[in-house]
């Protein structure tokens, strides 16, 4: 029945039928991404997500030598407020010595606050270092149980499987104790 | 099934493992329609595209919808507001709910006219009934997730049929509620219920489609097909004219999801669900007042409810009540008369389901539900016995002959 004459469409007239078919078939997959969009937009950060990524810290109450965490986008960073000696120990560090090589001076907007996102840069644990008893790793940063990496006071990544150094936020000093992150 | 007719080696090799190439030949690229489709039977395909657009802004919806009394409300406002595109997804799926039911009612109406129900497609007419069905229960569901005062009070009312069921009926309330009033677990069963109802309903909708596709469309004059003569491949012709249909019906359904969202919905539902204070007027969405009339025809609660269900399910036995030998309204006068008066009367009766329930009002919707019925168990089987038809044409293709000569003189 499809091959009865006067049915099969390319019978009829070739060309013309080609060029519809193409154009008409090109419209509707053009059509059909742009309404993609909205569908793969909406699995995006929301507003209100975004509204929330920027956090506030006062830092007023952190004595030298104590460590906090903050939450930012769901996520913990550490505040360390270091001492004389954890500073020059990190300072102290040749380059070379460096799996993701950086200075420490880049790595800090005031020596004395080292400021992190607390995610173990090989697969998102979350190390340890920020309580007295924990254990800090070789290096007296931090530590990371899950695949044993070892950071330094810089958050630089000393040993171990993680790739980089401890991501450093975006973050500015409103003022001498108070930092935003993000 | 016969091979598939491509010479492309790769396909060959896959069709003869997984005939998806001469399935898909054979169902809708050759597939054979009767040459005399008129628009009325594009709404098939337009309802199914509606079922893909529904459950595709469904699934995206439910990824930023939380089914708790306490946030589901904000959630959906959240969905509006800040979620990316969510007042698309919001107001494609709100509004594609009403496109669904008018392409539906469309579809069913076009099956009254043109006696789509008789021999040999009963099945397929009943499988259609109970995608309506499934629908309907899919639909008012959904409408309780955004937790409004209209989405609560139809819960309640609506959930409170069942109570008219005589001994039992209390405690099936209760155990539809999980609890005793509409709450916590009732819209966590609701979400779960309307997110897993319209897989069934594509289910059935593939079951309709295989009922279909045994005997095939049936068409404007309503006789069979005889010859290959009578039929063309669905592909181009009915592709484009399906396509053709889809692109005028979304200008439709874009107009209210752009302009007039909230066209179909109640401004009520915008209140948080308060179980303590109901709407001084409720009603239910549109595509249920003509139900929602029959209910209130009636004095009696389990009447009401007794006569309201028989008025959806009488639509089953359809192929039964219709007496006719002749499927197409076009060759039955009287019956063609009664069909058009039974639609308005339809319209009317949901016309009359969102007046109150005083005066002159429960008169006309007596009187429309006694048509409503009429229609089915009297005039139906006795104009199908007594009337004198038109004489049928000989064929399909003498008909579509005939009318192209005319064209061409």
């Amino acid at each position: 029945m499809a091959n009865t004459p006067g049915n099969n469409p390319d019978d009829l007239d070739g060309d013309r039928r080609d060029f519809l078919l193409i154009s008409t078939t090109t419209l509707g997959l053009a059509g059909v991404t742009m309404a993609a969009w909205p569908f793969i937009h909406s699995i995006n950060p929301a507003k209100d997500v975004l509204a929330l990524s920027s956090t506030e810290v006062d830092l007023s109450t952190v004595e030298v030598g104590m460590a906090i965490t903050a939450m930012w986008r769901g996520k913990p960073v550490f505040i360390r407020h270091r001492s004389a000696a954890e500073i020059e120990s990190a300072r102290a560090v040749s380059l070379d010595e460096l799996r993701d090589p950086q200075n420490d001076a880049d790595r800090v907007q005031k020596p004395e606050w080292l400021i992190a996102v607390g995610v173990c840069t090989h697969l998102g644990c979350i190390p340890s270092g920020q309580s007295l008893g924990d254990n800090k790793g070789d290096f007296g940063g931090w530590y990371c149980p899950c695949h044993g990496s070892h950071y330094d006071a810089s958050g630089r990544i000393r040993k171990g499987p993680a790739p980089f150094n401890l991501k450093v936020p975006p973050y500015a000093f409103t003022d001498d104790t108070t930092i935003v992150i993000g | 099934m016969k091979r598939t007719q491509s010479n492309n080696r790769l396909i060959q090799w896959i069709d003869e493992r997984l005939p998806v190439f001469s399935y898909a030949d054979h169902n809708v690229l050759a597939y054979p329609t009767p040459k005399n489709l008129n628009y009325w039977w594009n709404y098939g395909s337009i309802a199914g595209i509606v079922l893909v657009i529904m459950i595709v802004t469904g699934i995206f919806l439910a990824m930023n919808y939380q089914p708790h009394t306490d946030v589901a409300f904000a959630s959906v406002e959240r969905i509006v507001r800040d979620v990316n595109y969510g007042w698309l997804l919001r107001y494609l799926h709100m509004n594609g709910a009403s496109m669904f039911f008018i392409v539906v009612y469309i579809h069913m109406f076009r099956g009254i006219y043109f006696g789509s129900y008789k021999a040999p497609r009963e099945i397929l007419w009943m499988v259609g009934v109970t995608i309506y069905v499934v629908m309907m229960a899919t639909a008012f569901m959904g409408y309780v997730l955004p937790w409004g005062q209209m989405s609560f009070w139809g819960a309640t009312v609506i959930t409170n049929l069942f109570s008219a069921i005589p001994i039992i009926g209390d405690y099936i309330v209760t155990w539809v509620w999980g609890g005793f009033s509409v709450d916590v677990p009732t819209i966590n069963r609701f979400f779960v219920w309307h997110y897993l109802l319209p897989a069934i309903i594509l289910g059935l909708v593939i079951v309709h489609l295989w009922a279909l596709h045994v005997h095939k469309s049936s068409n404007p004059l309503g006789i069979d097909i005889k010859t290959p003569q009578d039929m063309m491949p669905f592909h181009p012709y009915y592709t484009i004219k399906d396509l053709y249909g889809l692109g005028l019906f979304m200008i439709f359904f874009m107009y209210f999801v752009f302009f007039q969202p909230n066209f179909f919905g109640e401004a009520d539902n915008y209140i948080p669900a308060n179980p303590m204070v109901t709407p001084p007027h409720i009603v239910p969405e549109w595509y249920f007042l003509p139900f929602y009339a029959i209910l209130r025809a009636i004095p009696d609660k389990l009447g009401g409810v007794v006569v309201m269900f028989a008025g959806v399910l009488i639509l089953y036995v359809l192929p039964w009540l219709d007496t006719s030998k002749v499927r197409s309204a076009t060759f039955r006068p009287i019956y063609k008369q009664l069909f058009w008066l039974f639609v308005a009367n339809c319209l009317f009766l949901g016309w009359l389901g969102g007046k109150p329930t005083e005066g002159v009002y429960v008169i006309m919707t007596r009187l429309a539900t006694g048509y409503y019925f009429a229609f089915f168990l009297v005039l139906m089987p006795l104009v199908g016995r007594l009337e004198k038809t038109k004489p049928l044409p000989n064929s399909i293709y003498e008909e579509v002959a005939k009318k192209c000569r005319a064209k061409e003189d």
